[in-house]
């Protein structure tokens, strides 16, 4: 057997792993990142394995990123999750020419270009403004969970005003709306509006470019990608698996360095999903 | 180096448990991001040797000095100019505020969310753990900006205190006027403290000395247009950072060493990193000691930085050779004041050298890109930052906006950033 390509990755609130033979992807996996990443990482990587019914032996090069990039010492080499994720979309559909990343603690705008590479991006700084940690504490406060929360929002008719942007204030803010005695559906309305205008804030400052790709776990959350797909007013492409959209970019990073394609050139972009799109 | 100046610092009124900790903080800083660096020049050993008495040596000059009768002036900021202070017959050094260490003092008095480097500045003296602002005579601020300005009210309840006006639209006649005078004003100060009046040859003499000090400083950073450069951004930053309060004739001397070694190195074509390393301007904000951060992030991503423009990079040097003809001390310092205006600072309006100094800087430099550096709340460089983007973008040059203060819990976040612009720039 050839040598395969493998993507890791770790990110703040969960690890992804993801297996790819030439151009399919095989197998991959979602784990919770948890207290021990390294670990985490480990198993992420076993479980991918299994799935694509490959050893781990069969790994040919591992590009590791995410946030706990560095804790994967067996990764042959390391690569961010801004360059991972632009590969990862562009590989998905070659249209894309933004990308809206937004994951446990980091949101992201990437700028493509017409074949592939990063030609700008933003990233938040240290605050959890218009993440996925916001959404989570966010749904704490309401007593719901993630999901019930995004999709308690879709039924709200007239939603709250949400106007602290911090996790901290907003926080304070949704106690004192349910004091008032809003209706929850109306708050996590709100709270998906507040988000979605920092995010739009994000991709307008870079410029929007279509077409326009979500990846990271808050992609899942269907009633904020329609809000933000108002407020740009463009269609926003969402993988069937946003989750994996890095691992995979990381795993055809990896490809390019297994010894049977190091001569190659890359190859052109081709107009073919290999991964199965859906529109919102 | 504790037990022979603890005496020293104990006469100058420093809490010396805290001052413990601070100088162990700062030598584990320093050993992690300076002496772990491979290729450096031999040169640096006089910059680390500095540093490892960064409180001792240098302190114990300053008191010698000041039991002589002499006084010694502290500052902040380059519009102050050290000219002035030497030709009175004191000396001048640098205050840093480079370090969250006495947030949690600053934060006594002043707001949570300001700019770190005007709470350091002000911290440092109310936890007394600064030896220099424990021995300055004098301080001189400035009107840069508004929370210098008003946190410089703060300290003056704490330290005899002089602040200059700097002008906002340096290109009037007025704002000349306005210098020159304002300059004029910190004259008699200064007679006043040392009780000794300033001569044109004094004056003279002092232009000498400071531009014989710019003169190496710029021989330093063309060093750096060579590629691979002799020596990292880390090291000259170092440099600048230390050109703020060392004795400048010793300076002068100890840098024209090591510039004479870099040039070497650039002659037999060796280099600190390798050719290929990207080649990073730093653009915005001033970097006080030990404030590494960025630099250390960035290099440790496999870059380099071969440029500066910043009030430790090549602000520091921007008002040239001055003029020292005149045998008058009102032209003396005319010369002085229209120098210094040529410092590009956000705090002007508008502030298009800074931009014209961007885009000149980074093809003097045959940089890959910018970083461009603001302090957290530093409204200036902040908003500014957008203009020097867009004027690079013009010409092709690709720049990451940074805004962070002196803690290290963005590290992950900053690193990241980084490491994707330059996997951007790379390809």
């Amino acid at each position: 057997m050839d040598p395969i390509a493998l993507g890791l990755d770790m990110g703040s609130v969960s690890t992804k792993a993801l297996v790819l033979d030439d151009s399919k992807i095989v197998g991959y996996a979602i784990l919770p990142t948890g207290v021990n990443p390294q670990n985490s990482g480990k198993k992420a990587v076993a479980k991918a394995c299994l799935k694509a019914g490959i050893s781990m032996d069969d790994i040919g090069y591992t590009v590791a990123t995410g946030y706990g990039r560095i804790n994967a010492p067996y990764a042959d080499s390391r690569i961010t999750e801004i360059t991972c994720h632009a590969r990862g979309a562009f590989f998905s559909n070659t249209d894309t020419r933004t990308v809206i990343d937004v994951g446990g603690q980091d949101s992201k705008v990437i700028s493509i270009s017409d074949d592939g590479q990063v030609i700008d991006f933003q990233m938040n700084d240290r605050c959890a403004a218009g993440t996925g940690r916001f959404i989570e504490v966010m749904a704490r406060a309401l007593e719901m969970s993630y999901n019930s929360m995004s999709k308690a929002a879709l039924n709200s008719t007239k939603p709250s005003k949400i106007s602290s942007m911090c996790t901290v204030f907003a926080e304070s803010e949704v106690v004192s709306l349910i004091a008032k005695g809003e209706r929850r559906e109306d708050i996590a309305a709100g709270l998906c509006h507040s988000i979605a205008d920092r995010i739009a804030s994000m991709v307008n400052r870079i410029g929007l470019r279509e077409d326009v790709m979500m990846t990271g776990g808050v992609a899942k959350n269907s009633g904020l990608v329609k809000l933000l797909e108002k407020r740009l007013k463009t269609k926003i492409w969402v993988p069937e698996e946003p989750q994996i959209i890095g691992a995979l970019g990381a795993a055809l990073i990896a490809r390019e360095k297994l010894p049977s394609k190091m001569r190659a050139p890359r190859e052109k972009p081709r107009k073919i999903n290999y991964h199965p799109m859906i529109r919102t | 180096m504790s037990e022979d100046y603890k005496k020293m610092w104990e006469e100058l009124d420093i809490d010396l448990e805290r001052h413990d900790q601070l100088l162990g903080g700062l030598s584990q800083l320093y050993t992690n991001v300076y002496l772990l660096q491979k290729n450096r020049p031999k040169g640096m050993e006089y910059y680390d040797y500095v540093i490892s008495e960064v409180h001792g040596l240098r302190i114990k000059e300053l008191c010698d000095f000041r039991k002589k009768g002499n006084k010694v002036v502290a500052y902040f900021c380059l519009y102050v100019p050290e000219e002035l202070v030497l030709a009175s017959g004191a000396v001048l050094v640098g205050l840093c505020g480079g370090s969250n260490f006495a947030d949690q003092d600053a934060e006594a008095v002043l707001p949570r969310n300001i700019c770190p480097l005007i709470k350091a500045s002000y911290g440092f003296k109310v936890a007394r753990v600064c030896p220099y602002f424990q021995a300055a005579d004098l301080l001189v601020g400035e009107t840069t900006c508004d929370g210098k300005k008003k946190m410089f009210e703060l300290l003056g309840e704490l330290v005899p205190l002089h602040t200059v006006e700097v002008p906002q639209k340096p290109e009037t006649e007025q704002a000349r006027k306005l210098f020159f005078e304002e300059l004029n004003t910190l004259k008699s100060k200064l007679e006043e403290l040392t009780g000794s009046k300033i001569t044109s040859e004094g004056l003279k003499k002092s232009i000498e000395t400071v531009n014989a000090k710019r003169a190496i400083l710029e021989r330093l950073v063309n060093t750096r247009k060579a590629s691979p450069p002799p020596i990292s951004g880390k090291d000259s930053l170092l440099v600048f950072q230390i050109a703020f309060y060392d004795d400048p004739q010793r300076f002068t001397q100890k840098t024209t060493e090591l510039v004479e070694e870099l040039e070497e190195r650039i002659r037999k074509g060796e280099g600190v990193v390798d050719a290929e390393a990207p080649r990073i301007m730093i653009s915005g904000c001033p970097m006080a000691i030990p404030n590494w951060k960025l630099h250390n992030i960035v290099e440790n991503s496999g870059a380099v930085i071969v440029v500066e423009e910043s009030c430790v990079g090549t602000r520091y040097i921007s008002m040239g050779q001055i003029d020292n003809s005149s045998d008058s001390v009102d032209g003396l310092i005319k010369s002085i004041a229209d120098a210094y205006l040529n410092i590009h600072c956000s705090c002007f309006t508008p502030n298009d050298g800074r931009i014209k100094d961007n885009i000149q800087l980074a093809k003097d430099f045959k940089v890959d890109g910018v970083i461009h550096y603001s302090l957290q709340t530093c409204h200036g460089y902040n908003i500014e930052a957008k203009k020097v983007e867009s004027a690079l973008k013009e010409q092709g040059i690709p720049m990451l906006t940074i805004e962070t203060d002196y803690s290290g819990e963005d590290t992950g976040q900053l690193t990241t950033r980084i490491e994707a612009f330059l996997e951007m720039l790379k390809k």
